[in-house]
C-alpha cells in the first residue's frame, strides 16, 4: 500500500467510526435528559416552561459534542488536510 | 460538493474577496433594516395597531421576557445586542425555505464572528454593569486556583459557539443536499421541515446562551445592588 492508499483508508475508516461513536453516546445522554426532563413535568405541570426552556438550552449542550464529531468527519471526507498534502506530493 | 456558502466566488482582487456569505449576509441585514424601519415609522399606541406592529412587539416582549428570566434586571440594555444575534440568526435559518438560498450561518466564518462578537460583549457589559476592578474579580470567583480554568472556559465556550451553530445549520445543508441526490421526491422536505426547528432552536440557543454568558459577568452587580435594597428596607 502506498502512501495515498493508505492515507485515504485511514480517512475513511476514522470518519465512519466518529460519527457512529459520536452519535451513538449523545443519544443516550439526550434520552435520559429527555426522560427525566418528562418525568419532572409529570410530577410538577406548573414549571414545565421553566423545565422546557431549561431542557432545550441542555439539550443543545449535549447535542454539540455530536457536532464537532459530524464536523470532525465532515472535515475528514471533504477537506482532509492530509488528502491535499499527499496529492500535492 | 461545496460544504460551506465560503467556496462560492463572485468577486476577487487581491485579499478582497466577495462570496455568497457576504452577499446573503448583507442581503439580509438590509432587508431586516429596511423591514423593520418600515414597520416602526408609523407607530401607535391606540387600541387599534397595525398587524406587522403586533409582531414586532410580540418578539420584542417575547425576548425582553426572556431576559429578565435568565436573571439580567433590565433588559432594555441589553435587547439591543442579544436581540440582534437572535433575530440575524433567526432570519437567516428560517430563509432555507426560499430556493438557492444557503444560510451565511452555514460558514464556519459567519459563526466566528457572531460568536466573537459575544466574546467582546461579555467583558464590555461585565465592565459597564460591575466596574473593571469588579468584571476582573469573577475570574477569581470562588478561589484563585480556578484562574486558568475560567480562562480556558472562556475561550473554549467562544469556540463551542461556532462550531455549533455552524455544525448544525451545515449538517442540514448537507443532509438535504445528499438526500436531493438519493430520494429526489419527498424526503428533503421533511428534512427541511427538521431543518426549521433545528435552525430556530439553535438561534434561541445562541441567544440564550450570549444572556448566560454576559449574566454571569454583570452577576456581581446585581447581587450587590440587592443587599443595599435589603438593607434599606431593613
Amino acid at each position: 500500500m502506498d502512501s495515498t492508499t493508505l492515507v485515504a483508508v485511514a480517512s475513511i475508516v476514522t470518519a465512519g467510526i466518529t460519527t457512529g461513536i459520536g452519535s451513538m453516546m449523545p443519544a443516550l445522554g439526550e434520552g435520559k435528559s429527555v426522560a427525566s426532563a418528562l418525568s419532572s413535568i409529570a410530577q410538577q405541570p406548573d414549571s414545565a416552561s421553566k423545565i422546557t426552556s431549561t431542557l432545550f438550552v441542555g439539550l443543545a449542550m449535549i447535542e454539540s459534542t455530536a457536532i464537532y464529531c459530524f464536523v470532525v468527519s465532515m472535515i475528514l471526507i471533504f477537506a482532509n488536510p492530509f488528502w491535499t498534502h499527499v496529492i500535492a506530493k | 460538493m461545496k460544504l460551506t456558502p465560503d467556496q462560492t466566488v463572485f468577486w476577487h482582487y487581491g485579499f478582497v474577496t466577495i462570496n455568497l456569505t457576504l452577499v446573503t449576509t448583507w442581503a439580509l441585514m438590509l432587508l431586516m433594516v429596511i423591514g423593520s424601519a418600515l414597520i416602526t415609522r408609523k407607530l401607535k399606541s391606540n387600541i387599534k395597531i397595525s398587524r406587522w406592529q403586533g409582531v414586532l412587539e410580540i418578539i420584542v416582549t417575547f425576548i425582553n421576557d426572556e431576559i429578565k428570566d435568565i436573571g439580567l434586571s433590565s433588559p432594555e440594555k441589553y435587547i439591543g445586542f442579544i436581540g440582534t444575534l437572535f433575530l440575524f440568526i433567526g432570519m437567516s435559518n428560517l430563509l432555507v425555505i426560499l430556493p438557492w438560498y444557503t444560510p451565511p450561518t452555514s460558514s464556519l466564518s459567519t459563526t466566528t464572528a457572531l460568536a466573537l462578537s459575544v466574546f467582546l460583549a461579555v467583558p464590555f457589559f461585565g465592565i459597564s454593569g460591575s466596574g473593571f476592578l469588579g468584571y476582573l474579580k469573577t475570574y477569581i470567583s470562588p478561589t484563585f486556583i480556578m484562574l486558568p480554568f475560567n480562562i480556558i472556559s472562556e475561550l473554549s465556550r467562544t469556540l463551542a459557539l461556532a462550531v455549533r451553530l455552524f455544525g448544525n445549520i451545515m449538517s442540514g445543508v448537507t443532509i438535504v443536499a445528499i438526500l436531493l441526490s438519493i430520494t429526489p421526491l419527498f424526503v428533503p422536505i421533511v428534512m427541511k421541515a427538521l431543518g426549521l426547528l433545528t435552525g430556530m432552536v439553535q438561534a434561541y440557543i445562541f441567544g440564550i446562551l450570549a444572556t448566560v454568558y454576559i449574566a454571569a459577568a454583570v452577576q456581581e452587580n446585581d447581587k450587590k445592588s440587592k443587599k443595599i435594597k435589603l438593607q434599606k428596607s431593613t
